[in-house]
């Protein structure tokens, strides 16, 4: 009886050790190799910025049709459907000057202001309100400042669009693709499936591979697109040229979008 | 053991019954499903063996390189670059949802939602 729990305890400890030596062997044995081992870079051609930031002037850029045709290309490429009613998803959408800055309503606003309409969206804000809420991390900011959305991990509980101050977000309460022609969508891109909420993603999958923005390019000219820390950046440039405000300041997000009046 | 007997048999028609299934499916043979294989393409991002066991855990990671470090191309171990996306790299050589992915997830009978979202490549109806 001792005899063998002697025996078997020397076995354990031998293949214990064995066990441990595994993979220094095996990392050994591969790193001689003539193989590398399979890893992920950033494409070459992509573009980076330490904060990317928006300029628009609605001085161009301020009716329902210019901001619809925006609209219409974001949600083209982006499978975004269309649903009549309150219903509707929404990545780029318009508001009128009192929608778009609640707080700084004037009440005799210059008939031209009055007239205008707003381009809106996901202001990728410094500090946003719906990071910090998410509970699974399916909202997360990016190193360069875009708030972007792991569909993967949303769980519905729409915490998110509690928090945003700005309307931002959509929650699909139906299988979009009930509203999608499944036969003119975008098959470069998925769609997403119901239960999950959505917003704009400052088109991180062009400029993964070196494209400006869809509704920027759209845009001609009446939107800027760059990087906010740098000094020599064109965002900055317009800036340092303009007046610009941003929604909602109050709120403390610090929006990524600014509007020249 | 007063119930000695009893007990033992309901034991036996206990294990006869729960061990049924394997009773009826003895003898006979299994087919692994025909899976159709890309006609355009030779090797895939990672060898066969490795992709059919754990091509799962393979597209798991490819969605948080892609979409949390924004790292979208992958360089495989015999150093091929491949744009990492479900819908553009691996639906590009397999281009039947139906004669590849299903075959083997119907057979396993395992339904993963990937199909919610991307959108797999046409087919011929
Ligand atoms: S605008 Fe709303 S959704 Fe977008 S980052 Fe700011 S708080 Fe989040
Ligand atoms: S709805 Fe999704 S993204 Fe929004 S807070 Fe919940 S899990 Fe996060």
């Amino acid at each position: 009886m001792k005899q063998s729990r002697r025996n078997f305890l020397k076995f354990a400890g031998l293949s214990a050790a064995g066990l441990c030596l595994a993979p220094t062997a095996a990392a050994l044995a591969s790193g001689g190799g003539g193989h590398g081992k399979a890893h992920a870079v950033v494409n070459a051609n992509s573009k980076h910025a330490k904060r990317w930031a928006m300029v628009i002037d609605t001085r161009k850029l301020n009716t329902d049709e210019a901001i619809n045709a925006l609209a219409e290309v974001c949600h083209h490429i982006h499978n975004v459907p269309t649903i009549p009613g309150k219903q509707d998803i929404k990545w780029l959408w318009e508001g009128t000057y009192s929608e778009t800055f609640p707080n700084q309503t004037n009440n005799f606003p210059s008939e031209e202001l009055e007239k205008r309409k707003f381009p809106l969206l996901c202001n990728h804000c410094e500090t946003p309100s719906c990071v910090r809420v998410c509970p699974t991390k399916a909202t997360f900011k990016r190193a360069d400042g875009i708030v972007a959305m792991d569909y993967h991990r949303c769980i519905g509980c729409r915490y998110c669009m509690a928090a945003c101050p700005f309307g931002a977000r959509s929650f699909n309460f139906m299988d979009p693709r009930l509203h999608l022609d499944m036969e003119k969508i975008n098959v470069k891109f998925p769609t997403r499936m119901r239960g999950v909420v959505e917003k704009c993603n400052f088109c991180v999958e062009r400029l993964a591979v070196g494209e400006m923005p869809a509704c920027v390019e759209k845009s001609s000219g009446a939107m800027t697109f760059g990087d906010l820390q740098d000094p020599d950046s064109n965002v900055r440039k317009v800036l340092r040229e303009n007046f610009t405000i941003r929604r909602n300041p109050a709120a403390g997000t610090e929006p990524g979008v600014y509007y020249i009046i | 053991m007063q119930y000695g007997g009893k007990i033992i048999a309901g034991l036996v028609i206990f294990l006869g019954l729960v061990s049924l299934p394997f009773w009826f499916n003895m003898g006979g043979t299994y087919e692994q499903p025909k899976v159709e294989l890309p006609k355009n393409a030779k090797e895939c991002v990672a060898p066969k063996e490795e992709m059919r066991t754990s091509h799962m855990q393979l597209l798991d990671e490819w969605r948080d390189m892609a979409l949390r470090e924004g790292k979208r191309t992958y360089i495989s171990a015999n150093g091929k670059e491949y744009t990492i996306s479900l819908q553009n790299t691996c639906m590009e050589c397999h281009t039947s949802k139906e004669q590849f992915c299903d075959k083997c997830h119907t057979d396993a009978g395992v339904t993963p939602y990937c199909w919610d979202c991307h959108v797999p490549p046409k087919e011929a109806k």
